[in-house]
């Protein structure tokens, strides 16, 4: 089924230019002149041993080859939702969007807040099969905040769960959230929080600042992220616990997660493709496609997260993807929905954000989006392009400028902020475990 | 002039002085028996009230039939913004029966911005949310204008919810726009974080600013804050930001006192403030009906080459 595939000419991590083998679903052989090799023309190579003769050919001459990407935040909606989003469409946009594994939220419904659904949503990612899933389990029953979900019984379940969140939600309750932390210790988990004090977020639609105070639309302060981002360091210090913070949205969490690093703690944390390149300034014409939670922030803010991401301070890129149906974006700014599509665009924004302004080159770009997202994730298997590792790839093409079509998306919903702006780069390919999923720019299956 | 209302900040200079110089020469014929022009014969104008208010809807309808169009009320009161037809629903019904202009009120800031997008005809916001209230703002300078004589440089102190006000918030663009040199005074949680980047001042000390303005607008109180730590109690809220006798006492002889109304008398102004010869709170709903024509004639009729189209 995955077959035997030669990608010629690619530049791995953006390096110089390689030729690499997959066999076996595995990553055989990475190097110059494996083309010569496959071809029987250097009989003393491994790959000349006939393996690389029948190979399918690929070539990848002009392309960045990058290890498949891993999203720590993606919203599947499936079960419960299946008019924004299933695991089949959720899972196309995804390997469309150069990812080999995503981790599915927990706010579906029913939430994914026991052994049954967390094996439901990983059985529906294994027939998808474009990309894996890994579930991500609720930490409270039904994201309700007051009481813990059988952490061990989705830890030990077919899923293997070791990411727990509540996101959407916050786990505000300070001994709650002591007591997951501590629990997942058991089983090497660790606890992605949604940072939002409810109470200093009450009603919430936009960044509290200038643009909360001319639109008149209730603010949303960077404190209440930043007080939550501090606490539950401190939290994760005390109980030697994993803490990851979900999608850093203030300069200030920026600071706080620098300093927590600084004193050896395990914290670590993702922002998201759009809070690295949109301001506030998009809410001013109350088109609810920029309505997201967190809200859209200020410059100085996006100055802060690309600095923060550049750094290591913020270990990753993860989508946040939110797919909403129309219905539910054409409406009134507090009535619509927060959230945005971000699978189909993520590495062409981060391209955008971060390559284009000199403060990531590839490599730094696997790291943030592959590599460092996996070993949060406790994937093995993902985030490493190294001969032996499972044939997880991406093949990007960084040269073409193109606007953003949502019509063109997998995702079964349309909510992209990026609609209609240029963006760098495009995919070409992504391989899952040697089997490719995309091909040419389009599904391959 | 923009072919919507939506924001006193759209409005230039030109464009607010044109209104309120229309409305002048409007006002003169509701002094005549025959108070109808026929300027809008034929224009349907819908009123689309999310909202009560039906001192707002009857001020643009009055506004409107004196003008000769044809007026619809859609009252989609009780329907909130999350039940019921969707607001593009409605739009696209309105569009339908060929309205020229839609009068919208909502709750929902913004929703004049999204009603815009859907329906060919002017949008007028009657006021939106904590967002805007432009003819609130325009028939308060007006006012202010007939009362004092000018605006360039006049002294105007807004007192009370600010935050959630989008009275403070057409006011403050659209006197700024016209020169005055507006003051907010209220307590500091009842003022956006982002405050300082308006084009204004702002005092916490209601009696410190009174001796200095020509003009003090007293803002209602709304029900809802009074039980949500805004300030400790409506009590001390009245005591610190209220309009009593004793305080008007600080005002110079020729200032005067508005209020858009409904006031909560005893709370944010005294009964005797608001029957009292500086009170100009009467006369803002007369000036009301003379500047929502000027809007509806300038928006829709105002200008020839959209004339008699549609």
């Amino acid at each position: 089924m995955t077959g035997t595939w030669l990608i010629t000419g690619a530049r791995p991590l953006g390096g110089e230019p390689a030729d690499v083998l997959i066999r076996d679903g595995v990553i055989a052989e990475i190097g110059p002149g494996l083309a010569a090799t496959a071809t029987g023309a250097d009989a003393g190579a491994d790959a000349g041993e006939g393996a690389g003769a029948g190979a399918q050919r690929l070539d990848g001459g002009g392309l960045i080859l990058l290890p498949g990407l891993v999203d720590l935040h993606t919203h599947l909606r499936e079960p419960g939702r299946e008019d924004a989003e299933t695991v089949a469409t959720g899972t196309a946009a995804a390997a469309l969007g150069g990812y080999t594994a995503v981790h599915a939220m927990a706010n579906t419904d029913p939430v994914a807040d026991t052994a049954g659904v967390v094996e439901q949503i990983w059985r529906l990612g294994r027939q998808a099969g474009r990309c894996d899933v890994q579930p991500v389990g609720a930490v409270t029953v039904g994201l309700g905040g007051s009481r813990l979900a059988e952490l061990g019984a989705m830890a030990d379940s077919a899923a293997g769960v070791r990411l727990f969140s509540d996101d959407g939600r916050c786990v505000h309750d300070a001994v709650l959230m002591r007591r997951a932390l501590e629990y997942v210790r058991a089983f090497g988990g660790v606890i992605a929080q949604h940072a939002q004090e409810p109470r200093l977020t009450d009603g919430a639609q936009v960044n509290e600042g200038e643009m909360s105070a001319r639109l008149g639309l209730t603010g949303w302060p960077a404190v209440a992220e930043e007080a939550i981002v501090a606490r539950d360091c401190l939290l994760a210090a005390h109980v030697g616990s994993a803490l990851h913070v979900c999608h850093v949205s203030t300069a200030g969490s920026v600071e706080i997660i620098r300093w927590a690093k600084s004193k050896g703690w395990q914290v670590t944390a993702e922002v998201t493709p759009h809070h690295l390149l949109l301001t506030e300034e998009h809410a001013a014409g109350y088109d609810p496609v920029f309505k997201v939670n967190p809200p859209l922030r200020t410059a100085e803010d996006v100055a802060a997260l690309r600095a923060g991401l550049a750094d290591g301070t913020i270990d990753c890129v993860a989508t946040d993807h939110a797919p909403h149906p129309l219905e539910d974006k054409e409406t009134e700014w507090q009535a619509a929905a927060f959230g945005m599509t971000g699978l189909e665009t993520a590495l062409r924004v981060v391209h955008q954000a971060m390559v284009e302004t000199g403060l990531l080159d590839w490599a730094g770009v696997a790291d943030r989006m592959s590599s460092r997202p996996a070993a949060i994730g406790r994937l093995s298997g993902h985030g490493r392009l190294a001969v032996g590792e499972p044939a997880n790839l991406v093949l990007y093409d960084p040269a073409p400028r193109e606007a953003v079509d949502p019509a063109a998306h997998a995702s079964k919903s349309r909510n992209t902020p990026f609609a209609g702006m240029v963006l760098p780069g495009r995919v070409i390919a992504t391989f899952l475990r040697g089997r490719p999923t995309v091909l040419d720019e389009k599904l391959a299956w | 002039m923009n072919r919507h209302l939506i924001s006193a900040g759209d409005l230039s200079q030109d464009d607010a002085l044109l209104i309120l110089d229309t409305a002048e020469e409007l006002a003169s014929t509701a002094e005549r028996p025959m108070k109808k022009l026929p300027t809008l014969r034929g224009r349907t104008v819908v009123n689309l009230f999310y909202e009560d208010s039906t001192r707002t809807r009857i001020s643009f309808e009055a506004a409107a039939k004196r003008l000769s169009a044809d007026v619809i009320n859609f009252s989609a009161k009780g329907s909130s913004v999350a039940k019921g037809e969707s607001l593009k629903d409605t739009a696209l019904t309105l569009e339908a029966m060929g309205a020229d202009a839609v009068v919208i009120r909502h709750s929902a800031s913004g929703a004049p911005h999204r009603l815009a997008g859907w329906v060919q005809g002017s949008v007028v916001n009657a006021g939106d949310g904590a967002h805007e209230h432009p003819t609130q703002a325009l028939l308060d300078a007006f006012t202010m204008r007939r009362r004092l004589g000018r605006l360039d440089g006049l002294r105007v102190t807004i007192v009370g919810d600010v935050l959630h006000s989008r009275v403070a918030r057409s006011n403050v663009l659209l006197l700024s726009t016209l020169g005055a040199d507006v003051t907010l005074v209220a307590p500091p949680t009842l003022l956006p974080v982002a405050v300082g980047t308006w084009p204004c001042s702002v005092a916490y000390d209601l009696d410190a600013a009174l001796p200095k303005a020509d003009v003090v607008m007293m803002l209602r109180v709304q029900q809802e804050r009074m039980n949500a730590a805004y300030f400790p109690s409506v009590r001390e809220y009245s005591r610190r930001y209220g309009l009593d006798v004793a305080r008007m006492g600080l005002l110079p002889d020729h200032s005067i006192v508005m209020h858009p109304g409904p006031m909560n008398r005893g709370v944010e102004i005294a009964a005797e403030v608001a029957d009292s010869a500086r009170s100009t709170i009467v006369e803002q709903v007369a000036n009301g009906v003379s500047v929502r024509m000027a809007v509806l004639y300038l928006l829709l009729g105002g200008a020839s080459e959209t004339g008699g189209q549609r």
